[in-house]
């Protein structure tokens, strides 16, 4: 295709043309990687401008591969170049593919064209341009975990006086090394269920016609053999919420170390980090280095270590992102202690929308490994109704007891209460909630352990 | 028909009753020159469909739609033959056989023949027999899985198919082609890159009143004007999920069949279910919220 599109770009008069005819390249993984004709090879100015446009945009992340320089080039032959505005949306349609990376090219744009000019109007200047590199490390949170790769690391006070994570199992670096490595041996599926796509099996229930007579047409006869099919099964997707308060900091190493191997391990894996506001963390976490994944984690996260205010957090999760990552009978594993420092009623709100659009919503708190835990905290109570699983990560045991939960899920979803209206908690105290999760079955109920204090 | 520039692009969209943006008209004249397939995201009720409804209505060709959704293959969208025919047509030459009055054809020959293909969206767009290029619309792609999205990557390149049994069908016009997606889930850049990418907003309060005067012929000024405002507000308000545009003229149709002149908060309350679809956005809209963003909405007219 790329050659395709060369070819016609080539074809095409004026400027761009014969700069271009020499990007033709072996394959297509080839001209995927930055094969730009070179500046100055024959180019005209303007030719020269539209290279480092596409450069800056390189730059400042937003992907653009030859193929698409090619098809601008072959756009501005089309469209009017003395009308900003449309050499605006030309731009935008051919090199940009991301929603997400709209408004970071809207600045651009106008960054770019409008040198020299003054009041200039930025046509969709909605966001102030974020390219990662530039952004100010915040304080903690970055200085924590950037500290990662440094051999020799000084003592972060990570280790937890509330003895959840044992003397064996402080965190500094090296431990941290274990605890990864632990991680890594687990194989973290996810339970699976079925798709609607039918793959050929001769114990399937559905009868495979097109095999049946391609058969009988091999032999030039009636059919005489059946084939079946049944319908391929896939493991959930999964949403990882992580809460990097200030309440959980010293978890945030443990958090983040078992966010990237699980998005690592997984393709359909969703991260998220939250505080007083969300971050989404797909993207860095699947970065192949730990120390890079993490350090980019935290460049993103702006809130590390401050407050906490689950109930806002999951509304923009709930608003912005639900529809397009719980898709598909996903399940979504919570890691929080639930210290919210907003609205308890809005935290349980949230949590009722969340649940109901989910195959199975986990809860993973670090403080239901000490004995004596009891979920009384105003937020973790109003959340735990909506829980599916109640379960503590403090220690090696309980995240291979996690990994075990995630692979034997249930094919159905756990019945949960109906009958709670949104009004029905909004006045009720926190304390007077329901303290324990929701369990309509026995083997839910099983999950929570003994650790659960009724 | 010929459309020679954007400006164009758009005054033909508009005569087919389609308001579109800059950005929109210029992804379309674009899709249509370079001959690439036109990708558009956005929320739902934006309007994504229509265009490919559009396109064709003023491209005076046929529409064909692929309606994607989970598990979505082969034999749904491209061919499938016709497995019932075909077992009666083994049986009877069978019979035949055995009568002794012998057809042209024995046992299975001829089966795997375009009498008994059955053609599915994808290979109807490519069918060279077409006297012009078609408009072909796969709608909602994030519904489909991976496997469809690469399959359509390849269709996307050559628009031949091959049928093994058949050998390979090209199509001779390229057809015109839209893609849409509500972005349920992250669609492979590898395939948009290969497309005009466009992000369909909502419309701003103008170009909004503008297509409820155009789709709801009659509808009181004041009220048109009262409607738009109100859908604004709410889309700035904070709901798992806010009205389109198709919400919008859903209601101002609805109000017209309640030959509402003005906008009050117990019309309001009654009609939100066409607005907002969650329980959730009802409940929290409905009294006191309502009232406020009608004072606002008021305003606007005085």
């Amino acid at each position: 295709m790329g050659e395709r599109v060369a070819a016609t770009a080539a074809g095409a008069p004026g400027e761009g043309g014969s700069a271009f005819a020499r990007t033709r390249s072996g394959g297509p993984g080839a001209a995927e990687v930055d094969r730009e004709p070179e500046r100055g090879e024959g180019g005209s100015a303007f030719a020269r401008n539209q290279l480092r446009f596409i450069r800056m945009l390189r730059a400042a992340g937003i992907p653009v591969v030859v193929s698409q320089t090619l098809a601008w080039f072959q756009a501005l032959e089309l469209i009017d170049v003395g009308r900003r505005e449309q050499v605006f949306h030309a731009a935008r349609s051919l090199l940009v593919t991301r929603a997400a990376d709209l408004p970071l090219f809207d600045v651009l744009f106008d960054r770019f064209w409008n040198l020299g000019r003054t009041g200039g109007r930025a046509p969709h200047a909605i966001r102030p341009p974020r390219p990662p590199q530039q952004r100010p490390r915040p304080a903690a949170g970055a200085s924590f975990l950037g500290q990662a790769g440094r051999p020799d690391d000084p003592e972060v006070d990570v280790i937890d006086r509330r003895r959840t994570w044992s003397a064996e199992e402080v965190l500094r670096s090296k431990e941290l090394a274990v605890v990864r490595r632990a991680l890594l041996a687990l194989r973290w599926r996810v339970g699976e269920r079925r798709t609607r796509r039918l793959v050929g099996d001769p114990a399937g229930r559905r009868l495979d016609l097109r095999a049946v007579l391609r058969d009988a047409a091999r032999h030039g006869g009636p059919p005489l053999r059946l084939h079946h099919r049944r319908r391929k099964v896939k493991p959930r997707p999964l949403v990882l919420l992580a809460d990097v308060s200030g309440s959980m900091e010293r978890y945030s190493r443990v958090v983040l170390q078992f966010l990237w191997v699980v998005a690592r391990r997984r393709t359909d894996v969703e991260c998220f980090a939250f505080g007083t506001r969300l971050t989404r963390l797909t993207p860095s976490l699947k970065l192949r280095n730990l120390d890079r994944a993490l350090e980019a984690a935290a460049r993103r996260v702006i809130d590390w270590s401050g407050g906490t205010r689950i109930g806002d957090s999951l509304a923009e999760f709930n608003r912005r992102w639900s529809r397009r990552v719980l898709h598909r009978g996903a399940v979504v594993v919570m890691i929080s202690d639930g210290w919210e420092r907003g609205d308890a009623a809005r935290l349980a709100h949230e949590m009722r929308f969340l649940q109901h659009r989910c195959h199975r919503l986990i809860w993973l708190n670090p403080l239901l490994g000490q004995a004596g835990y009891r979920p009384l905290v105003a937020g973790m109570a109003a959340a735990l109704p909506f829980v599916d699983d109640f379960l503590p990560v403090h220690d090696l045991a309980s995240l291979e007891q996690l990994a075990r939960r995630l692979a034997t899920l249930p094919s159905r979803r756990p019945e949960r209460r109906q009958s709670l209206v949104a009004s029905s908690f909004s006045a009720a105290e926190p304390a007077d909630l329901l303290a324990e999760p929701n369990h309509g079955n026995p083997r839910q109920q099983s999950s929570v352990g003994e650790r659960r204090i009724g | 028909m010929v459309l020679d520039s954007i400006d164009d692009t758009a005054a033909t969209l508009a005569r087919h009753d389609y308001i579109a943006d800059a950005g929109l008209s210029t992804c379309v004249f674009l899709a249509l020159k370079m001959g690439r397939a036109l990708f558009l995201e956005g929320e739902p009720g934006v309007g994504k469909t229509e265009i490919a409804k559009v396109l064709a209505r003023a491209l005076d060709t046929r529409l064909i739609r692929l309606q994607c959704y989970e598990g979505l293959d082969v034999h749904q969208s491209v061919y499938e033959w016709n497995y019932p025919r075909q077992l009666l047509e083994i049986q009877a030459r069978a019979a035949d056989g055995a009568a002794g009055t012998d057809g042209h054809e024995h046992g299975t020959e001829g089966i795997f023949t375009e009498e008994f293909l059955l053609k599915r969206p994808l290979l109807q767009a490519v069918d060279p027999s077409l006297e012009r290029a078609p408009v072909l619309l796969i709608d909602e792609i994030d519904r489909a899985d991976e496997e469809f999205e690469s399959f359509l990557l390849e269709l996307l390149s050559e628009f031949q198919i091959t049928i093994p049994e058949l050998g390979t069908v090209a199509a001779r016009h390229r057809p015109v082609t839209v893609i849409t997606s509500n972005r349920t889930r992250e669609v492979h850049d590898a395939l948009k890159r290969r497309c005009v990418y466009h992000w369909i907003d909502y419309p701003s309060a103008e170009r909004e009143l503008e297509i409820v005067r155009l789709k709801v012929p009659g509808i009181e000024e004041r009220l048109a004007g009262q409607v738009v405002r109100f859908v604004q507000s709410l889309r700035a308000q904070e709901l798992y999920k806010a009205p389109g545009v198709a919400e919008t003229l859903d209601w101002a149709t609805a109000l017209g069949h309640l030959e509402a002149a003005d906008l009050g908060a117990e019309t309001v309350d009654a009609t939100l279910g066409l607005l907002v679809k969650y329980q959730d956005d009802v409940d929290r809209l409905r009294g006191p919220l309502t009232r406020e963003l009608l004072r606002e909405a008021a305003e606007g007219t005085g």
